[in-house]
């Protein structure tokens, strides 16, 4: 093969739109939803996972998730540590044939970074800085690269037949699973309300995220083709129709549609389509979209109080219910047609596939869960999760940091 | 000398200050100001739970006069901010002693 300068083209503009969706994407969406007194913890949860991971991508990451099989497919092998020598050989990816290996692995790094991001979701306004500052490689290196190494590094749920076009399972499953073990350890905050300071950021941070996932989605074709553009239309449609489908719930539930509903309904569309993305049509898309919206709205406004759990922004009730969605619908939409890597789903007539999918998403839905819980756990011994309760009433910003989101003068 | 506090709807704002303009009354500071009365609170709602706010956002603007423009003043507030359900606000009339322009020095009435 020889490189493409159109795919080539489009995978780097896609790399920095993934880059966009974390810094400042989620930051600002995050960032909107919390105390004023957390503003800028919160941000900074997005932007120093983004550093760290980008930096332990090419020093490790890289080989362990996308390496030759060790372990009998449980992770790659890392045998060029520092990215050595690919910079230099200029060769082109095993994964994706006319681009550039740098390119493939910078484009996954951008996955990596997002996927650790999500998780401060649901740990904001009562995490130690530093703990996070641990967890990030820790959970990095233990979780997300073997995940991705079985799903996508040609690991031992890919020889199954496992699908995830852009990360249904490596990236939203994982994290929100993550987030659920992990609140789980640190305890509730002690004022655990969803009062967002200003939606005005969460608003622009949900539109760079929206734009941002059509480098994620469209990207994850590896190629500037018809699948990238296939994957492109699916992706808004669903956002689109996951947003309308909360707002319906908001109508339906307290009477009048939240602009923050509409958000997280765009979330839900968007993350429940991702793994689907590369393998549906927009009939499909469109069920997705719907359907995991509403299971999302149901998991935040109904299964959280009920577990008393507090998974403050929602990091599992929407990325990993909306990860499984998708996930398991491929195996009902997937599509020849779409996508000759597949013979189909239920609607070919292909019951296999939706096993497999179930099989990869409990597989990787404990293994997250165990794995995490341990984690926590020993930061907890160590360090320590919990910020003092004092800094925790003060807010994280004066006590952690020593400054301040709004200063008066 | 008087001080004049009152509170008020945020969009009565407008109206209140035209309103004092034109009995020619100039001289204000405006606060966006935070409180509670009898108006208990209202509901937001977000991603499906519903929380009581029960701190809610007004307007405060505070006015210092001659003690014959008092009445005046206090009856052009009540006319323009009202609007007869709960939560219209109050005002507060209290003495001043001293007032003084710091670019003159002038005392007293003068320095209103």
């Amino acid at each position: 093969m020889i490189l493409d300068s159109g795919d080539t083209a489009w995978m780097l503009i896609s790399t920095a739109l993934v880059i966009l969706m974390t810094i400042p994407g989620l930051a600002l969406f995050y960032g909107g939803l919390i105390r004023r007194e957390n503003v800028l913890n919160t941000m900074f949860l997005s932007f120093v996972t983004f550093a760290i991971v980008s930096i332990l991508w090419f020093v490790y990451g890289y080989d362990l998730a996308f390496g030759v099989n060790a372990l009998g497919g449980f992770i790659g092998s890392l045998t060029n540590p520092l990215f050595g020598g690919f910079l230099e050989s200029k060769t082109l990816s095993t994964y994706a044939p006319t681009i550039p290996t740098g390119l493939f692995a910078i484009f996954q790094m951008t996955f990596a970074a997002i996927t650790v991001a999500l998780i401060s979701g649901a740990v904001v306004e009562r995490l130690k800085f530093a703990s996070w500052l641990a967890f990030v490689p820790i959970w990095l290196t233990v979780v997300y690269l073997p995940v991705s190494h079985w799903v996508w590094g040609g690991g031992f749920l890919a020889q199954l037949g496992v699908l995830d076009f852009a990360g249904g399972i490596v990236v939203h499953l994982t994290s929100g699973i993550a987030a659920l073990a992990l609140v789980l350890v640190l305890g509730a905050r002690k004022d655990s309300k969803l009062l967002p300071h200003h939606l005005g950021y969460s608003v622009i941070g949900a539109g760079i995220l929206w734009f941002g996932w059509f480098g994620f989605n469209a990207g994850s074709a590896l190629s500037a083709g018809n699948l990238a553009v296939s994957a492109m239309i699916v992706t808004n449609i669903s956002a689109a129709v996951g947003m309308l489908a909360w707002m319906l719930m908001d109508k339906i539930k307290t009477g009048k549609p939240t602009l923050l509903g509409a958000l997280s309904g765009v979330i839900a569309g968007l993350a429940s389509i991702t793994p689907a993305a590369g393998y549906v049509n927009i009939p499909a898309a469109i069920i997705i979209g719907f359907f995991a919206a509403i299971f999302a709205y149901t998991a935040v406004s109904w299964l959280k109080p009920r577990l008393g759990y507090d998974d403050a922004l929602d990091v599992f009730g929407i990325h990993g219910v909306c990860g499984v969605t998708g996930a398991i619908a491929i195996g009902i939409f997937a599509s020849p047609l779409i996508n000759s890597v597949t013979t189909g789903g239920i609607l070919f007539g292909n019951f296999h596939l939706i096993l497999v999918q179930l099989l990869a998403v409990i597989v990787v839905g404990i293994y997250a869960f165990v794995m995490t819980w341990v984690i926590a756990k020993i930061i907890d011994k160590i360090i320590g999760l919990r910020v003092e309760e004092r800094h925790e009433i003060q807010g994280l910003d004066v006590n952690l940091h020593e400054e301040s989101g709004y200063r008066l003068s | 000398m008087k001080k004049i506090i009152a509170i008020i709807r945020p969009d009565k704002l407008e109206v209140v200050k035209n309103a004092l303009e034109e009995i020619g009354c100039h001289g204000m500071t405006v606060k966006d100001v935070k409180g509670r009365g009898r108006q208990l609170g209202i509901t937001e709602s977000y991603r499906g739970h519903d929380y009581r706010i029960d701190i809610l956002p007004k307007t405060e603007i505070e006015i210092v006069t001659k003690d014959e423009d008092v009445e005046d003043i206090v009856q052009t507030i009540v006319e323009t901010a009202k609007t007869g359900d709960i939560g219209d606000g109050k005002i507060f009339v209290s003495p001043v002693e001293e007032v003084i322009r710091i670019r003159t020095g002038e005392r007293g009435d003068k320095a209103i």
